[in-house]
């Protein structure tokens, strides 16, 4: 079942050292771009950028120049520090929202694969009625009904991302509960709550925290389309998506104002695509047995 | 077989019971009264209580739930009090341009997918076969409305091949519904065809390994027949499956296509009750696109049995 929209990778085959090796630098490209969004949209009130939402009717669609380093809007705000900024927000949604996700989801999942029965059953079968819907259109209703704000945001796009991370953890617990640690944490007499959190946690959180990173790049794309159609944080605030589709007006007189943000979402959403393969792959205990 | 048909089918029914009930919570539990939409800011208390009272919502909320499921059950899904349509006319009316787009990407996708990853798995391990992964894996990370804009800027200002908004009807020019199809389909599709061709490519290169393929090479035959008809097909099951799944991914995908383009489908027809606050359609709506997704993915459950004996016996 398509989740949150998340794949799964099916790379096994071919030459796994020239992989590696080639892996190897663009993984660190994009753990470098990673950072270096992160410590712009960090620094942005004290980096030397104009307000990202003064404007400048006499300046508007400006090129690039001294004053503004990418050129101004359709309103006349600069473009930078709406970019920036925007960072900030698809940021701040990105990676919170899967936190939700990481937190309920693991939860509930780790229980379900240690305790199965009944349980299990409830919590599987209440995961299925969520991945019923088709996420955007589901977190589209919730969002006009909840209103538009980045709290909203945030908590519906977490709260699609339960059943996906709860998948993983379940598997991952069901696989590691026949293991012999935890049988022999059982046969000396440790408790469930021991177990839980001293055996199958620690072993659960590799797989899931892979999973995390690419549920990051997922929530990005998610939270883009929806302030791409309007119903993402609300003006004026910017995000990546709702730049976009400011731009997407003036694509025949200034197409520079959709393509920047496009480039910047397209590298981050990479970055934590490549990041995250990369390390899911190093854990995933199927492919290192390979 | 006909036990698996029966089990899968016996699990829908408290599957869509929830699906409806969430919907109505959804609607109901946040906030946003429906009689104060209707009647707008300068409602007065004894107008909004009356209309309440009117239309139910003064009853306990599980009660209104039962009289909502009992006309959906009878197929009244309400009425918009916008335009006065029911939301089974507007749903219909839409529905065929969705299902267009949707067919026409997922067949777009095929079509790039199945021959790139037969190329790749061919010659696995090549330096073509590790570029089409990587640009694969690189189009995982463009979502719909990212594309939609590059195609656009492209083939409708650039160019000036397609347009870039737009609708005909089939019945009306079917050339040009077809031309005002193509970009929004390619749009899609660009998201679907590296999950087809990533999921293919490894299924066959494992196929391509088996001893019966080893064995037809020696008997002789045709490369390509050995690749389109002896290792294709055992190779496509989770193809199929992924096919099936991705249809939830492409009716998101929809809504964001036919805002882009202009297209009168499901997608606007949703958009456009949120936009309006017609709460009555967003609901219908919600209802039934998750209905017919959880169909769709009884269906796909079913071919895969058809396909792969081992699902229906539960060995798998």
């Amino acid at each position: 079942m398509a989740t949150l929209e998340l794949i799964v990778s099916e790379e096994v085959v071919a030459g796994p050292l020239v992989r590696s090796r080639r892996l190897g630098l663009l993984f660190w490209m994009a753990i470098g771009w990673m950072l270096f969004v992160f410590a712009v949209a960090i620094l942005a009130p004290v980096l030397p950028l104009p307000s990202p939402t003064d404007m400048d009717m006499l300046e508007r669609r400006a090129p690039v120049s001294a004053l503004h380093w990418l050129g101004t809007d359709g309103l006349g705000r600069d473009e930078l520090a709406r970019l920036i900024y925007g960072a900030r927000i698809s940021l701040t949604v990105g990676l919170f929202a899967p936190v939700i996700g990481l937190a309920i989801g693991g939860a509930l999942g780790i229980l379900a694969g240690y305790f199965r029965g009944r349980f299990e059953t409830l919590v599987v079968g209440s995961m299925d009625v969520l991945l019923a819907f088709p996420p955007l259109i589901l977190a589209l209703a919730v969002t006009a009904y909840l209103g538009q704000s980045i709290l909203n945001l945030t908590c519906i796009l977490g709260v699609l991302g339960i059943p996906a991370f709860m998948r993983v953890a379940r598997a991952a617990t069901l696989t590691l509960a026949r293991r012999e640690f935890v049988i022999a944490a059982q046969a000396l007499g440790a408790t469930h709550a021991r177990i839980l959190v001293r055996e199958l946690l620690p072993n659960v959180m590799l797989p899931l925290l892979a999973f995390f990173l690419l549920g990051v790049a997922v929530t990005i794309v998610v939270e883009g389309a929806l302030s791409f159609l309007g119903l993402g944080v609300p003006p004026p605030i910017s995000s990546w998506g709702s730049m976009i589709g400011e731009g997407r007006e003036s694509l025949e007189i200034a197409p520079q104002l959709a393509f920047i943000p496009a480039m910047a979402l397209f590298l981050t959403v990479l970055s934590f695509n490549l990041v995250g393969d990369t390390l899911k792959a190093l854990t995933d205990p199927r492919q290192s047995a390979l | 077989m006909l036990g698996f048909v029966a089990r899968r089918l016996l699990y829908l029914v408290p599957v869509l019971v929830a699906v409806s009930l969430l919907t109505f919570l959804i609607a109901s539990l946040l906030p946003g009264d429906l009689a104060y939409v209707i009647l707008g800011d300068q409602a007065t208390p004894d107008k909004v209580a009356a209309l309440r009272h009117d239309m139910g919502l003064d009853q306990p909320i599980w009660w209104r739930y039962l009289g909502w499921l009992g006309h959906v059950l009878e197929g009244d899904f309400g009425r918009s009090f916008r335009t006065g349509q029911t939301v089974l006319q507007a749903v219909a009316e839409r529905l065929p341009v969705s299902f267009e787009l949707m067919l026409l990407a997922e067949l777009a996708a095929l079509a790039i997918g199945i021959p790139l990853a037969i190329a790749c798995a061919v010659r696995s391990g090549s330096a073509f076969d590790r570029f089409m992964t990587g640009s694969a894996f690189g189009m995982l990370s463009v979502p719909a409305f990212l594309s939609a804009i590059l195609l656009i800027y492209l083939f409708a200002v650039e160019l000036r091949w397609l347009p870039a908004t737009g609708y005909v009807p089939f019945s009306d020019d079917p050339l040009g519904n077809l031309r005002c199809f193509v970009l929004p389909a390619l749009t899609l599709a660009l998201g679907e065809w590296p999950v087809l061709m990533r999921v293919l490519r490894s299924d066959m290169i494992s196929t391509l390994q088996e001893d019966y393929i080893a064995m037809a090479r020696a008997k002789g035959l045709k490369p390509s027949r050995i690749l389109l008809v002896h290792a294709l097909k055992p190779s496509s099951l989770t193809l199929v499956t992924v096919t099936g799944i991705n249809i939830g991914r492409l009716m998101g995908g929809t809504v964001i296509v036919e805002s882009v383009f202009a297209l009168p489908g499901i997608g606007r027809l949703l958009l456009g009750a949120i936009f309006t606050r017609d709460l009555i359609i967003l609901q219908g709506v919600v209802l039934c696109v998750a209905c017919g997704y959880v169909l769709m993915n009884f269906i796909v459950d079913m071919l895969y049995a058809v396909l792969d004996p081992r699902i229906r016996h539960g060995h798998a």
